[in-house]
């Protein structure tokens, strides 16, 4: 069961789903009108489950800080335990008054909230679903998602320096150290399930756990001992990727009233919540993807080639997903805000020499094997 | 077709972010202009076939280098109001000693977008990167050997460049 260096060639290639559509236009269609068609409908379909995926976190969010807090949260929009309340607050920031400052620098005022919320939509490019449920099967498919998500800081710094106040600037500047710091121990805790898989596609990644009868997830696989510790690296590399508490300085309400938007209203407002919330549900799907068996579950490989296959395997992922998500805002509601000092404390002195450590520990791992089982 | 309109979408993007970097007032505004330049560089890349390469010049310049500039001017109070002839004269001198060390490249291209396109594959780059990588008797010593000196060298800067505290102020 050693998981020898696959070649690439066995990759699934070139099944986005720019090609499904090919098969369902009429043949004859020039290139630039197939690949339009597929960018148009990607695009819907990735605003669209972010669009909801938002509705719904906001609401579970509040759920989850009532709960952990002894209270109800939000009862009374909608019938059952307050469902619609996303979809009331949704329907308030489309009709609000969009304010644009006179002060404010207003290209990047307005740009701002643009480049955050399509980053965001263009890192969902090169996440899988399910096997060969992927917009786009790109080789490099972590890489791309990372490098995309680096430009999110870029938005909130032009946020922060656009609205011409101190709280947002201060914001922008606590972003801009943060994330900067912490995409090196995020870049390296990925790289011990790349050096297991032996691939940087994501989809390839979920086709390699599907052994097992579906659980042959990398955390249960003979690199266990690597997996959950770099997966621990990982998950908090990604919480101050995503700003999120404990690592929520550029935000921080207590301090900064609300940071890098704090001049923003309407439906600019809910492009920075919608990025939010896109970008922990993206950490938590390549989490999903990489630790956790992407799509695999127990049995899944019994219902291969009937129809019920796709959409159950989509539904484990998402599912999965959403699960992640809920830790996050789990850890939200429990840890307090660390310091500035100490956000970067943990990430330089801390995440980044034991994410080495891991590298070094998962590569004479995969070493070993090759040695004992020839591999 | 799809080639050439892909051509000049990105070197509008390239070459407008570029000017507007050039002739913006705004030190910092002109900071922000160049993320187009940079992004629409990697665009060209990914037209060359180029894909790791052009991921590279995203998170690398537009996520990491592009953030450290504007990092900078932040801290150091910027001119918000600069006179651009000598931003002008430099770009037109940057320009014209590329133009002449280059001249006959520049003679030779064809300008035909589509012929450029065609140059690279399409499809991935990371599988022969990472081969070139474990090769025997390949580049793989010289580039970490020349990443060790640039490691010295940051360390060695912010050595010379640190604050130096005496006893008495800590």
């Amino acid at each position: 069961m050693s998981a020898a260096l696959p070649p690439a060639a066995a990759a699934p290639q070139g099944n986005g789903l720019t090609e499904l559509l090919g098969g369902l236009l009429p043949d004859g269609l020039p290139f630039w009108a197939l690949a339009l068609t597929g960018a148009v409908v990607s695009f819907a379909i990735i605003f669209a489950f972010i669009a909801v995926l938002a509705m719904f976190a906001t609401w579970l969010e509040r759920k989850v800080a009532g709960h952990i807090q002894v209270r109800y949260g939000p009862m009374r929009t909608g019938a059952w335990h307050g469902w619609a309340q996303a979809l009331a607050d949704g329907v308030k920031l489309l009709i609000k008054e969009d304010l644009v400052l006179t002060s404010a620098d207003k290209p990047l005022f307005k740009l701002a909230p643009m480049v955050v919320l399509s980053t965001a939509l263009a890192a969902f490019v090169a996440l899988p679903f399910g096997p060969n449920a992927i917009v786009a099967d790109l080789d490099l498919g972590i890489y791309f998602i990372i490098a995309i998500s680096s430009i999110t800081t870029f938005g909130v710094i032009m946020a922060g320096w656009g609205s011409n106040n101190k709280w947002s600037l201060y914001g922008a500047m606590r972003e801009a150290a943060q994330v900067a710091s912490y995409e090196i121990p995020l870049g390296l805790s990925l790289m011990m399930p790349v050096m297991y898989f032996g691939s940087l596609s994501l989809n390839h990644a979920g086709a390699m756990q599907s052994g097992w009868y579906g659980m042959h997830w990398y955390v249960f696989s003979d690199a266990f001992w690597i997996a959950i510790p770099s997966f621990a690296l990982f998950f908090t590399a990604a919480l101050a990727e995503t700003k999120r508490a404990p690592f929520d300085l550029p935000e921080s309400e207590s301090e900064l009233v609300a940071g890098f938007h704090t001049e923003y209203s309407g439906i600019r407002f809910a492009f920075f919540f919608m990025e939010e919330y896109a970008a922990m549900y993206l950490m938590s799907a390549v989490g999903t993807a990489l630790w956790f068996g992407a799509w695999n579950f127990p049995g899944l490989s019994l219902l291969e080639g009937t129809v019920l296959h796709a959409p159950l395997a989509v539904a484990a992922f998402v599912t999965k997903s959403l699960l992640l998500v809920f830790v996050m805002m789990w850890v939200r509601w429990t840890v307090p805000r660390i310091r500035i000092d100490q956000v970067m404390a943990l990430g330089y002195k801390y995440l980044t020499p034991l994410c080495l450590l891991m590298i070094l520990l998962a590569a004479s791992w995969e070493w070993v094997k090759a040695i004992a089982f020839g591999a | 077709m799809a080639e050439t309109v892909s051509f000049f979408f990105f070197a509008a993007i390239t070459i407008g972010c570029a000017l507007l970097a050039l002739l913006h007032r705004n030190v910092v505004n002109s900071a922000f202009s160049l993320l187009g330049t940079l992004l629409g560089l990697a665009g060209f890349y990914v037209m060359l076939g180029a894909d790791f390469l052009a991921m590279t010049q995203v998170l690398i310049y537009a996520g990491g280098i592009l953030v450290l500039i504007i990092f900078g001017l932040m801290l150091t109070q910027p001119d918000t109001n600069e006179r651009r002839m000598g931003r002008i004269l430099a770009a037109v001198a940057v320009v014209g000693t590329g133009a002449l060390a280059f001249w006959e490249k520049i003679g030779v291209a064809t300008w035909n977008a589509v012929e450029v396109a065609e140059l690279g594959e399409p499809g991935g780059t990371v599988r022969e990167i990472g081969l070139e990588f474990l090769r025997r008797d390949s580049w793989l010593l010289p580039f970490e050997f020349a990443s060790i000196v640039l490691l010295a060298g940051l360390v060695g800067s912010v050595y010379i460049a640190r604050r130096r505290f005496r006893e008495e102020e800590l």
